[in-house]
């Protein structure tokens, strides 16, 4: 067997063997139904809701919410950290910030926004956007700080105006960083507009999830659950790939 | 002055002081230091590790500001950018790792604009020369460092430089292919007509290459020697075996001995 293929078996057992075992389990009701339902189930479930008009526009509702926030806190990122990069007193007051950003639980702050923006999607946006943005604009200073000195020569050697260098030399130079930061953005994004769902709004998946568990309907939440992971990891995986590719490019796949 | 527009590169009391940071007092790195190159000359520069060799090639090629003293190339000053007809190679691996060797090497003339004939011609020629012919659609990362560096010097040579400015360029290279470049750098320094400015820590490559070689002090580095070799235009690393090729590495060696102390702190 190929090694990538040895990989890809094990990778399988790894994940496969705890679902057949859980179904086994739930099958043979060592665990009750009312708590967990049976795998099988949950992709059936899932598959059903996905026919449904309801369920398809929360996954809308909720996908372009992550949409959204995650594009302005790649963009915004990628653009405050560029400007923070070339202003290191602004730099160095701000470092602790960053530093410690991620352990504000900013959850808290949630209601707060709903309370300012209304029940809608812009405080999931800005959830969302808050919880991803530090992500990108982290990784683009480790990006730009990791470009070396000598590639600015080598652009003022060929002559290169402020364009071109930063498009041609700094940007290419900076990209394995730029992809952490992309990656991490994604998911954050998508972890807290989930989590605003569910605490607080009117519709989405999250909020749907939340609702089905306070209702009882373990098939409906079961099935929604399964599916935002399968988004997540399926997402996650398309990124995977292009950065995959990407190295490759460069030799060190 | 007459002399003013005989020389191809000329220094005037070039000097270097890297200002202080924070916590870091001011490094005076270089100078007072005079110079003129000669068109067509091929000038070595040899002195102690942290001497100076790079800041003068910077400021030479117009990469970072002089604090005191003025540079010509060509009879125009040179200020604040890198002058047309001026090719460096830096002591630092500075192959781009997201382009292929064909690429990195195109480079240049791609910005530039040129027809993609001509580039093609030029960069393959320029690969060939540097023995990188069957790497050309490689990536930097799976090439040892000294092929790295020869995509550089290939990189830099086909922009066609009248004057070529070298950092250590052979460093990373064991002493055979050291030579062996040595003699293809020859090649193309009597090609080209180009005046060379290679710096170097080898002194046996200095005074096998060179016109001329300068010797540069501990820092702040300023030369404190200046030998004329007197090799025929026409020479490659045969002359290693001249009885003169002895003489003049005595001599540069002699001049650098109690620098290199000192530079390392044994004065
Ligand atoms: N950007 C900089 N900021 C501050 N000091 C610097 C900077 N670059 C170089 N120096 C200092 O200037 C001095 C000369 O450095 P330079 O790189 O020119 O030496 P060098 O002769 O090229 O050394 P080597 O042979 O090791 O390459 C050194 O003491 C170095 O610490
Ligand atoms: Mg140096």
């Amino acid at each position: 067997m190929t090694r990538a293929g040895r990989i890809f078996w094990t990778r399988c057992a790894v994940i496969g063997g705890p679902v057949a075992l859980l179904e086994a389990a739930c099958r043979l009701r060592w665990i009750s139904p009312l708590v967990i339902i049976p795998p099988s189930e949950m992709v059936a479930a899932m598959v059903s809701l996905l026919g449904t008009e309801e369920v398809l526009a929360s996954v809308g509702q909720t996908f372009s919410t992550v949409a959204i926030a995650f594009v302005a806190a790649v963009v915004l990122g990628f653009v405050l950290g560029a400007v923070i990069h070339g202003l290191p007193r602004l730099r160095r007051a701000i470092d602790p910030l960053l530093a410690s950003y991620y352990s504000v639980p900013f959850f808290v702050f949630y209601p707060l926004l709903v309370a300012l923006f209304g029940l809608n999607a812009l405080p999931l946006i800005a959830i969302g956007f808050i919880f991803a943005l530090p992500a990108m604009l982290i990784a683009t200073l480790l990006g730009l700080d990791r470009v070396p000195r000598v590639f600015r020569k080598v652009a003022r050697m060929h002559r290169l105006g402020w364009a071109r260098t930063a498009t041609l030399v700094i940007l290419p130079a900076a990209l394995p960083n730029l992809f952490q930061g992309i990656k991490l953005a994604l998911a954050y994004a998508f972890i807290g507009v989930i989590a605003g769902e569910f605490i607080l709004s009117s519709g989405g998946l999250g909020y749907a999830i939340a609702y089905a568990y306070e209702s009882f309907e373990n098939r409906t939440m079961y099935g929604l659950m399964l599916f935002v992971l399968l988004s997540a990891i399926v997402t996650n995986g398309l990124l995977y790939a292009w950065e995959a590719r990407q190295q490759r490019r460069r030799g060190r796949g | 002055m007459s002399d003013d527009t005989a020389a191809h590169a000329q220094l005037r009391g070039v000097t270097r002081v890297y200002p202080g940071g924070v916590h870091a007092p001011p490094v005076h790195a270089l100078g007072p230091l005079d110079l003129d190159i000669a068109p067509g000359e091929f000038f070595s520069v040899v002195g102690p590790s942290g001497c100076g060799k790079s800041t003068l090639l910077d400021v030479l090629a117009g990469l970072s500001p002089p604090t005191a003293g003025s540079i010509r190339f060509e009879g125009k000053p040179v200020a604040g950018a890198v002058p047309d007809g001026v090719g460096v190679v830096f002591q630092e691996d500075a192959s781009f790792p997201w382009l292929t060797v064909h690429d990195n090497v195109a480079f240049g003339l791609r910005r530039a604009g040129m027809d993609t004939a001509e580039t093609a011609r030029r960069v393959d020629y320029a690969i060939g020369f540097m023995g990188l012919a069957d790497f050309a659609a490689a990536y930097p990362a799976q090439l040892s460092g000294g092929m790295r560096q020869r995509v550089c010097i290939a990189r830099t040579l086909v922009l066609r430089p009248r004057l070529i400015l070298l950092d250590e360029p052979f460093g990373a290279l064991d002493q055979q292919t050291r030579l062996l470049m040595g003699d293809e750098l020859l090649r193309l320094w009597r090609e080209t007509g180009a005046t060379v400015l290679l710096i170097t820590h080898a002194l046996d490559e200095a005074a096998m290459l060179s016109d001329r070689v300068g010797v540069m002090s501990a820092r702040p580095g300023c030369f404190i020697d200046l030998v004329e070799t007197g090799w025929a235009r026409e020479r490659d690393s045969r002359i290693v075996s001249d009885p003169a090729f002895g003489a003049i590495t005595a001599r540069l060696w002699s001049s650098l001995r109690t620098e290199s102390m000192k530079a390392i702190g044994r004065e």
